[in-house]
C-alpha cells in the first residue's frame, strides 16, 4: 500500500494513468480538465513518456490513434466542448479496436460548473455507426485513481476506448489518496500493433482488414456486417463480465435512489439523514454507466415502493433506470442543471416525497426544483 | 539462351491488384514508395499512414505496417506513431482534399512542430473518389461537378498553395513538388521520396512531397490528354525543391 497523499482529483487520474503504464498523453487545455494536461506535462518528462499539446482536441485524439496503434497505453482528458470534437476519433478507435482512456471532466454547457449532461454522449455514443464505450463513473478521489487504473486494463482487455467520467466538482476536489501496487491480471501481448514488420507479416490497422476484407474481396458488405456483429459480441461479453454497481443501505430500502458520481455523494448524505427520520431509503450507484447495471436496479426496485433518480441534468440516466424498472415501480426524478449541484436537503425532500402519489401532470415528485 | 528476370514487383508491395482507374498515376507513386522502402532496407521499419480517398486502396498494396487515418488526420496519427516509436520510418499518403482541405490544420502544425515524419501529398486537383468535385487545389477555370462553368475565384475562392505555406513552417526541413506526367518527372519523384525519407531518418525535421497526379476519369479526358493537361497544374505550381535541409545542396 502506497502512502496516502492529499491530491486534486484531476492530478490523481493523471498519476494513476502513469502508475498504470500510460506513456503517451495528448490533450488540449479546457476548464475544468486542464490540470490533467499540466500534470502530465510535468510528469511525462520524469518517466520518459510523451505529453503532446496539439492544435486541437481533434488532433489530440488522432495522436492517440497513432500511439495506441503502436501498442502504447494512451490517454487524453477533456471537458464537454473538447469531448464533442473528439467524438469522430473515439468512434474510429472503437471500430479500429484500439484501446485508449479518455477522462471527461464534465461541465455545464454554459459556464464551467459541474454537470452530468454528458451522460447520453458517453453512454449512447456521440459518433456515427454502431458502437459502445465503457464508461466508469467514480464518486471519490480514491475511486478515481482506482478506476483510472482499471480503465487501462479494460481498454487493453477488450481493445476499446474507456471513458472515466468525472465533473467539475469532483475533478477539482482534493482528498487523501494512495496508489496501491495492486496488479491487474496479465493480458496477451499486442500482436496486432504496428511496430515495424520485423519477423512477421505486416499489421494493418484499418476497419476493412479487421472485417476480413484483405486482398481483392468482393464480399464487402457481408464482411462489414459480420464485423459489426463481432463487435456486438464483444460488447455482450463486457456487459456480462464488467458491470459494476455500488449500493448503500439498499438491501431493505423502500425508496431506492439511483445516482452516480457527485450526485451520488450528495444522495448518500441524504439517505443517511432519511434513515434517521425513519424512512427506509437506500442508494444504488452505477459505477459502470455502460454497461448499465440494469439487473441490480430491477432487483432492488421490485422490493421498493418507489425509485428516485438524482442527476445533474434534465433527465438522462433516468431513461435507463425506467427501462431497468420496466414499469413495475414508479420512477421519480430530481435534476439540477446549469452547474448546480443538488443539496442533500433537496434530495432528502425528494426521498420523502417519492412514496407519495404524484400530482397530475407532474412527472416525478420533485421535478421543477 | 536462359531468360533472366530484370524487372519485378518490389518486395515492399504485395501482389494485390491496383485499384485505380485506367490512366490514373496514383499507382506509379505507390510503386515508387515500394521501391524506395525496399531499396533503403526499411520494410521492417516502415509504417504508412493512409489517408482518405482513392489512395486508401494502398493499404492492401503496401507490404509493411499500415494505419488508416480519418480524413485529414494522417499527420496527427503519424505524430502519435513516431513519438511512441522514434525508430520507425513513418510517412503519410494523403490526397489534396485530405491534406489541403479538411486536414490543413493537422499538416501545418505537424510541420511547425518539426515532426520527424514524411508527408506525401497526392494532388490531382479534384475529389477523385467522390466523383470529381471542386477540391482545395482545383485550378481557376477548371470544370468540376460543383464548378460546372469552371472554378471562378470570385465565387469559389482561389486554390490553396499549401506546399508553399508548408515551406514557410520553421519545422519543415524538406519541401518539394514533383509530377508524374513524364518519365523524367517520375524519376525525380522517386529521388524526392528518398530525400524526404533521408531527411526524416536524419532527424532534421518535417518533410513533405507534393506529387501532381492525373485523374482522367474525373477530368473527363483520355489518359494521354490528362498527362498533357497536367502542364496547367505545373504552370500554376512550379516543380522543384522549395526547401532543403540547411547545409545540403539542392
Amino acid at each position: 500500500m502506497g502512502e496516502r497523499r492529499l491530491m486534486m482529483c484531476n492530478e490523481v487520474v493523471a498519476e494513476a494513468a502513469i502508475v498504470a503504464g500510460c506513456r503517451f498523453f495528448a490533450g488540449y487545455p479546457i476548464s475544468p480538465a486542464t490540470e490533467v494536461l499540466e500534470y502530465m506535462a510535468r510528469r511525462m518528462r520524469q518517466v520518459g513518456g510523451t505529453c503532446m499539446l496539439p492544435e486541437s482536441e481533434i488532433s489530440a485524439i488522432n495522436m492517440l490513434i497513432g500511439a495506441s496503434a503502436t501498442g502504447a497505453r494512451v490517454m487524453s482528458a477533456t471537458s464537454g466542448p473538447g469531448w464533442d470534437l473528439m467524438q469522430e476519433g473515439v468512434r474510429e478507435m472503437a471500430f479500429l479496436q484500439l484501446p485508449c482512456v479518455i477522462v471527461d471532466v464534465s461541465r455545464a454547457p454554459i459556464g464551467i460548473g459541474p454537470s452530468q449532461g454528458d451522460y447520453f454522449q458517453c453512454t449512447k455514443g456521440g459518433g456515427h455507426g454502431d458502437y459502445r464505450l465503457i464508461v466508469l463513473a467514480p464518486a471519490t478521489v480514491q475511486e478515481s485513481a482506482d478506476l483510472t487504473r482499471k480503465a487501462f486494463w479494460l481498454a487493453d482487455r477488450y481493445r476499446t476506448p474507456v471513458v472515466v467520467l468525472t465533473d467539475a466538482a469532483l475533478g477539482h476536489a482534493s482528498e487523501p489518496v494512495s496508489f496501491p501496487e495492486r496488479l491487474e491480471p496479465a493480458l496477451p501481448p499486442k500482436s496486432w500493433a504496428v511496430t515495424g514488420a520485423a519477423g512477421r507479416r505486416p499489421n494493418r490497422v484499418n476497419t476493412e482488414d479487421k472485417a476480413g476484407l484483405g486482398g481483392d474481396s468482393r464480399e464487402i458488405w457481408g464482411g462489414f456486417e459480420a464485423f459489426i456483429r463481432e463487435l456486438r459480441r464483444k460488447y455482450d461479453e463486457i456487459e456480462a463480465h464488467e458491470t459494476e454497481v455500488d449500493s448503500f443501505l439498499a438491501e431493505d430500502a423502500r425508496i431506492v435512489v439511483v445516482a452516480f458520481g457527485t450526485s451520488a455523494r450528495v444522495t448518500r448524505t441524504a439517505v443517511r439523514e432519511a434513515r434517521k427520520r425513519g424512512i427506509a431509503a437506500g442508494l444504488i450507484r452505477p459505477i459502470t454507466l455502460w454497461p448499465f447495471p440494469s439487473a441490480a436496479i430491477a432487483e432492488m426496485a421490485q422490493r421498493a415502493e418507489a425509485v428516485l433518480t438524482v442527476e445533474m441534468n434534465t433527465g438522462q440516466m433516468v431513461e435507463d433506470v425506467e427501462r431497468a424498472v420496466g414499469g413495475r415501480t414508479p420512477v421519480r426524478f430530481l435534476g439540477r442543471q446549469g452547474g448546480v449541484v443538488p443539496s442533500p436537503d433537496e434530495v432528502l425532500a425528494a426521498i420523502e416525497a417519492a412514496g407519495l402519489p404524484v400530482r397530475e401532470g407532474v412527472h416525478g415528485a420533485a421535478q421543477g426544483l | 539462351m536462359a531468360l533472366h528476370k530484370v524487372f519485378d514487383r518490389p518486395a515492399a508491395l504485395t501482389d494485390a491488384l491496383y485499384a485505380y482507374c485506367p490512366g490514373c498515376t496514383h499507382g506509379i507513386a505507390q510503386r515508387l514508395f515500394g521501391e524506395v522502402v525496399e531499396e533503403m532496407g526499411l520494410i521492417e521499419r516502415a509504417v504508412a499512414v493512409i489517408g482518405s480517398g482513392c489512395l486508401s486502396a494502398s493499404r492492401q498494396v503496401f507490404n509493411f505496417d499500415t494505419v488508416k487515418a480519418l480524413h485529414g488526420r494522417a499527420p496527427s496519427v503519424a505524430t502519435g506513431i513516431k513519438r511512441a516509436h522514434p525508430e520507425l520510418l513513418v510517412f503519410t499518403v494523403q490526397g489534396d482534399g485530405d491534406l489541403a482541405g479538411i486536414g490543413a490544420a493537422d499538416v501545418i502544425h505537424a510541420a511547425t512542430r518539426g515532426e520527424r515524419i514524411s508527408t506525401c501529398f497526392m494532388n490531382n486537383a479534384t475529389f477523385g473518389m467522390t466523383g470529381g468535385q471542386m477540391g482545395p487545389t482545383t485550378l481557376p477555370g477548371q470544370k468540376t461537378t460543383t464548378t460546372p462553368d469552371g472554378r471562378d475565384p470570385l465565387l469559389d475562392g482561389h486554390p490553396v498553395r499549401i506546399t508553399e505555406m508548408l515551406a514557410m513552417a520553421q519545422g519543415a526541413a524538406y519541401v518539394a513538388r514533383t509530377a508524374l506526367n513524364l518519365p523524367t518527372n517520375v524519376i525525380r519523384t522517386k529521388m524526392a521520396i528518398r530525400r524526404a525519407f533521408e531527411t526524416q531518418l536524419a532527424g532534421l525535421g518535417f518533410s513533405v512531397l507534393e506529387i501532381l497526379s492525373a485523374c482522367p476519369t474525373d477530368w473527363h479526358l483520355t489518359p494521354v490528354e490528362a498527362l498533357r493537361w497536367m502542364e496547367h497544374m505545373i504552370a500554376a505550381a512550379p516543380l522543384g525543391e522549395l526547401k532543403v535541409p540547411e547545409g545540403r545542396a539542392r
